[in-house]
């Protein structure tokens, strides 16, 4: 089961990387590549973490089903030891190892530890005033990629195409009231990516995005927003959507301001997707804080060096990598996933150095 | 705009409130056919405030946006004074021929409908 590390000289060194989201994976199919023992525990029932939820991805509209299944054949390739319905429940130092603990009661001792669980989408339901949970056709930008499939027979009303589609931005983001104060980044580009694939199933549907301001800060994302209005005609109201009622016949009415116009505006809509944020995952959050990692204000755990070095943490010999940093696209994540595996590489050649 | 009966500071009747059930967005579709890129617009408001009749109440930014929201009764005051001149098209952002758009706006409001 011990491998030995390209750069080892002494004992064979064994990593635990927490998450089999697309950044744990890449971190631990990085770390096996260069010839280091690595165990992946995952809490769900099978790997690729949000990745395995969506429909599409930006910016490309590329079918996430295929990056889910090159990841995993990649996986399976590399033989990486993959232990799924395993959460882990606990990190503790143990000499100059760590011992991680499963929710089953089961221990095992590493060299180095990666963290990468992750985040958790905000609660739609605390933000009353839009009626998830509530009124059937206030559904969350999670719950729409589900609806996307299948040629978008999950948007029909009594067998018909919906006349009108209002997303809402920042739900759960930007936000005292919910205390996220922080921008989740990838909802704005998911929102103009929704826009689109509902308006290619749906051509003489309307949408309507209600946005604070809009953020395009990717490759791709502007020139996708640009599509969005010249193609296929969705229109961006600038102004947050304040109330969400149920009418008598399912439809939602609700009300903002257009603030471009400086009046209130009045809308009814068959479906109001709510672009839900991101927050860190908290069950993760418990037990690392007990390890003594510092998190950052919005709960994101981060890196002493955040410019050099954004994969350490202030235990030496923890990593991060991926959404548990903060939010991040999925190729960033892979990327930060990658890095860490680098970071990690060196923390156990030095180790391995010190032990002989 | 001024509201009819301000006289005790406020209105008892009549709404600000733009209703999109009820907007008619049909002149705003016929001008996209004629000149579809000015749907690229951001509302920025560069081309007004380069505007060689921007103090006449040349406004593009703003009739852009009742037209996208079906209002028709003020465009043609908000587009009268454009002489047509195209510097607003040297500084837009997003490459809109707002001149082009405007010659046409100009064109349909004057047609009989
Ligand atoms: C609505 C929406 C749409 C999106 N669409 C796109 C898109 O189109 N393109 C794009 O680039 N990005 C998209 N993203 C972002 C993308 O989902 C993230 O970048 C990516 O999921 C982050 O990967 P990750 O591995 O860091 O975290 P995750 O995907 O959250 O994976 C973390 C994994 O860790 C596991 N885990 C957590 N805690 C534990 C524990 N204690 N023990 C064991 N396992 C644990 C979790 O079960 C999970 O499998 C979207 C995000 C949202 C919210
Ligand atoms: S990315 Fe856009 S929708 Fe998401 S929180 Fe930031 S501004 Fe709001
Ligand atoms: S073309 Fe019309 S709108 Fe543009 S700068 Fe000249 S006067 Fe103003
Ligand atoms: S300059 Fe261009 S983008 Fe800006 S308001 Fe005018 S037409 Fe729109």
């Amino acid at each position: 089961m011990y491998q030995h590390n390209r750069y080892q000289k002494g004992k064979p060194q064994q990593v635990a990387v927490v998450g089999a989201g697309v950044a744990g994976l890449s971190a631990a199919l990085t770390l096996k590549k260069q010839g280091v023992g690595v165990v992946v525990f995952e809490k769900d029932e099978s790997p690729g973490g949000h990745l395995q939820q969506w429909h599409a991805l930006f910016p490309d509209r590329e079918p996430a089903a295929g990056v889910l299944d090159l990841l995993k054949q990649e996986v399976s390739e590399q033989k990486i030891s993959l232990r799924t319905q395993t959460e882990v429940a606990a990190v503790t130092p143990s000499g100059d190892k760590f011992r991680i603990e499963t929710s089953q009661g089961e221990q095992n001792e590493f060299d180095a530890v990666l963290l990468a669980t992750g985040f958790q989408l905000f609660d739609a339901a605390r933000k009353e005033e839009y009626g998830y949970g509530i009124y059937q056709r206030v559904i969350t930008s999670a719950g729409l990629e589900q609806r996307l499939g299948h040629g978008g027979t999950g948007l029909t009303v009594n067998g018909r195409p919906p006349h009108r589609v209002a997303f809402v931005h920042c739900v759960g983001s930007r936000d005292e009231k919910v205390g996220n104060h922080y921008c989740s980044k990838v909802c704005c580009v998911t929102g103009v990516k929704q826009a689109i694939t509902i308006k290619e199933h749906f051509p003489q549907c309307e949408v309507l995005n209600f946005y604070m301001d809009l953020r395009m800060f990717g490759t791709g994302y502007e020139e996708l927003y640009r599509e969005a209005q010249e193609k296929w005609g969705v229109m961006f109201i600038r102004g947050r959507v304040s109330e969400a009622s149920q009418m008598y016949d399912g439809t939602i009415q609700l009300k903002a301001e257009d603030t471009l116009m400086g009046r209130p505006v009045r809308a009814t809509v068959d479906w109001l997707v709510l672009l839900v944020g991101m927050e860190p995952e908290k069950r993760a959050q418990l037990w690392a804080r007990s390890l003594g990692l510092r998190t950052g204000q919005a709960g994101f755990f981060s890196s002493p060096e955040k410019f050099l070095h954004p994969s350490l943490t202030t235990v030496n010999g923890v990593f991060t990598a991926g959404a548990c940093t903060g939010p991040a696209s999925i190729p960033e994540s892979v990327s930060q996933g990658r890095a860490a595996a680098i970071s990690v590489l060196e923390f156990l050649a030095k180790k391995d150095e010190a032990g002989k | 705009m001024k509201p009819a009966n301000d006289k005790w500071g406020f209105r008892a009747e009549g709404s600000e409130q733009i209703n999109l059930d009820k907007a008619d967005s049909s002149l705003y579709r016929r001008l996209l056919n004629r000149e579809p890129g000015f749907a690229a617009c951001l509302f920025c408001g560069s081309c007004r405030a380069t505007c060689t009749s921007g103090n006449e109440g040349m406004n593009f930014r703003l009739a852009h946006l009742l037209l996208q929201r079906g209002e028709t009764a003020r465009l043609k005051s908000l587009t009268d004074p454009c002489l047509l001149c195209g510097k607003c098209t040297l500084v837009c952002p997003r490459n809109v021929n707002i001149r082009a758009v405007v010659y046409n706006l100009k064109i349909m409001l004057h047609e009989p409908f």
